[in-house]
């Protein structure tokens, strides 16, 4: 997935891949050639390490959104391969289909036995209509409900991955309740007796994300955005111009230090230089690290307490003025 | 070529100062013009083809209550602008506009009252307040609201007329619909009553919250209801759209409503419902 031999160039990292391609010429010259360019590799080398550097500490809101978009970001099956030591996927919202959108299964990470669930998306064409582009509908969160309530009846922790555009805007969505389903999920979520941590991996796209997103903890990861609506959702109604997605991420402030500024977030989870998809081992370490840590947490606060906490949590959240 | 050019003198619109502003208003469903005054008695249903003209919280709260009884609280909240955000005017002044131009502080009413001499909670959405979008305010004061209703153990209504969570005020305006929700669920654990009211229209973040949560749903006749708009939908499949396709009759055929009822019978339908709530049977005798 992260293979550097096809590895898909944002705008703003070129400069950077320009460098890394000059160093990768002056190596292999130097090694057909026999001639000594040590020391100037080295030179480029380190101004290579120096930009990238300074390319990836500055990152806009926009570049961030980017890399949140990034086709080689890992997904919630590749972390859930990382993370977890056993993973049995169960299908089905018991009343219509199998949302293949939206992957929810029994998992063990660590010494904790979980429910798992998260929107997956596809990596090439074929995959991502298989997958609706990670968007769900109401079957998806419908499934979601029934794998977390059996994760409360037999007092499981439920782990969710959100990475979504947002709910599928469909005919057949909205006839079989797209609202309803969100809702719902929402409503029922909130009082779920078991720890709850949500981890926002990639794209967290409004109430398709929130529709998977209420729990005790909300992480986010480093380049992950969340918002009420994309960018370009944003920018095409208040500009009636979508090119205006970038100004709209700055307004809308979705990137994880703004959530963690606006209390939303409870933690940011650091990716690897350059994105989580540059090293899926390290960023899914890292998302591991940081569950254990939560969940070691949450494990030892009673149920009716961990409900009255939960909903504090999120009875605090807004901005108002009296 | 003179016979081509239109006499003017023949085809002269109706002048439109013959019509005071104020005084006459169009209904929007079949074009006939009405009698304010008369359209205000019939609580702004068109008498001609039945369309439920758009009304503001004012209205609703003056028909649904008995004479008196509401008590707003919590008129005082208003939004603080936690993103500082821009969009073609910034937020701070639009919002400020806003409240000059329609007397309000957001878009819904809150308060307590009597419905057909029953206790209740009632919040009432008002769209012309920035299209009645949600943003901390909304989810503040609403939450607020049923936790009266908690507290009183009196039911809960929310009336909704929205277009969804408000842009303005980013993913704080998101996590107000698991804010609502979550303080229904508490609500819930006490078997309080929640009637949510759905008028036109009821659409995105209120529908994928309070207004889909309804112990009972109500909406008015041919509201829109729905989660993404018309627009969006027909954008991403590439195809018209059914005839009626997110308009109550149809939520209401897909299972999502209850009932549909006329604004005429609003206030008595309510009332019904709360008290058979209320009612309780004879218990047997062991």
């Amino acid at each position: 997935m992260a293979n550097n031999t096809s590895k898909f160039v944002l705008e703003f990292e070129k400069p950077v891949v320009e460098l890394e391609e000059k160093v990768k010429e002056m190596k292999e010259y130097a090694l057909s050639s026999g001639v000594d360019m040590a020391e100037d590799i080295e030179r480029l080398e380190e101004k290579t390490a120096d930009l990238r550097k300074q390319v990836y500490s500055n990152l806009t809101r926009w570049q961030k959104v980017q890399l949140a978009r990034h086709p080689q970001r890992p997904y919630t099956l590749d972390y859930i391969s990382e993370i977890t030591d056993y993973f049995e996927e169960l299908h089905g919202d018991r009343y219509y289909s199998d949302d293949k959108a939206l992957i929810t299964g029994l998992a063990k990470i660590d010494k904790y036995s979980v429910v798992i669930l998260g929107q997956q998306k596809g990596r090439d064409t074929k995959s991502n209509i298989l997958r609706n582009f990670g968007m769900s509908n109401p079957e998806g969160y419908r499934k979601a409900l029934r794998v977390m309530q059996l994760a409360a009846k037999f007092g499981k922790p439920i782990i969710t991955l959100i990475d979504t555009p947002g709910a599928y805007p469909g005919l057949g969505a909205e006839e079989r309740g797209q609202a309803e389903a969100i809702a719902k999920n929402l409503f029922e979520m909130s009082r779920l007796p078991v720890p709850i941590i949500c981890v926002i991996i990639g794209e967290g796209a409004s109430g398709g994300a929130l529709g998977i997103g209420v729990g005790d903890r909300i992480l986010m990861m480093e380049n992950a955005w969340y918002s009420v609506i994309s960018p370009e959702g944003c920018a095409a109604i208040l500009w009636r111009d979508s090119a205006k997605a970038p100004e709209a991420a700055e307004s809308m402030k979705v990137t994880a230090p703004d959530l963690v500024d606006l209390e939303i977030v409870d933690e940011v989870i650091k990716e690897p230089q350059g994105g989580a998809h540059n090293d899926l081992q390290s960023a899914a370490k890292a998302v591991k690290k940081s569950i254990i840590k939560h969940l070691q947490e949450l494990e030892k606060i009673p149920s009716d307490k961990l409900i009255a906490q939960r909903l504090e949590k999120f009875d605090k959240m807004g901005a108002w003025e009296e | 070529m003179d016979w081509f050019k239109r006499k003017r003198s023949v085809i002269a619109p109706q002048d439109r100062k013959d019509v005071p502003d104020g005084l006459w208003i169009k209904c929007n469903g079949c074009g006939e013009i009405i009698y304010k005054k008369e359209l205000e008695k019939k609580l702004y249903v068109c008498s001609n083809c039945n369309t439920h003209l758009r009304i503001g919280s004012d209205v609703y709260i003056s028909f649904l209550f008995d004479e008196g009884t509401f008590k707003e609280f919590a008129k005082e909240v208003k939004s603080a602008d936690p993103l500082n955000f821009k969009d073609v005017k910034s937020y701070k002044d639009k919002y400020a506009a806003t409240v000059k131009k329609t007397g309000f502080n957001d878009a819904v009413v809150c308060g307590t009252g009597k419905i057909e001499k029953q206790n209740v909670v009632m919040a009432v959405m008002d769209f012309r307040f920035m299209g009645g979008s949600m943003g901390s305010v909304v989810g503040e004061k609403i939450a607020r609201a049923i936790d009266v209703a908690y507290k009183k153990g009196w039911p809960m209504i929310i009336l909704s007329a929205s277009g969804g969570a408000r842009m303005h005020e980013g993913v704080l305006s998101l996590m107000q619909l698991a804010k609502t929700s979550s303080r229904l669920a508490r609500l819930a654990t006490k078997n309080i009553p929640y009637i949510s009211v759905l008028t036109n229209p009821t659409t995105g973040g209120t529908t994928a919250s309070y207004a889909m949560l309804g112990d009972v749903n109500i909406a008015e006749p041919d509201a829109l209801i729905g989660f993404a708009g018309p627009r969006v939908i027909k954008q991403t499949i590439g195809q018209d759209l059914p005839p009626g396709f997110q308009r109550s009759e149809f939520v209401r055929d897909h299972g999502f409503l209850d009932m549909i009822v006329h604004r005429h019978e609003l206030k008595q339908r309510i009332a019904n419902i709360l008290d058979f709530f209320k009612h309780k049977n004879p218990v047997a005798k062991a």
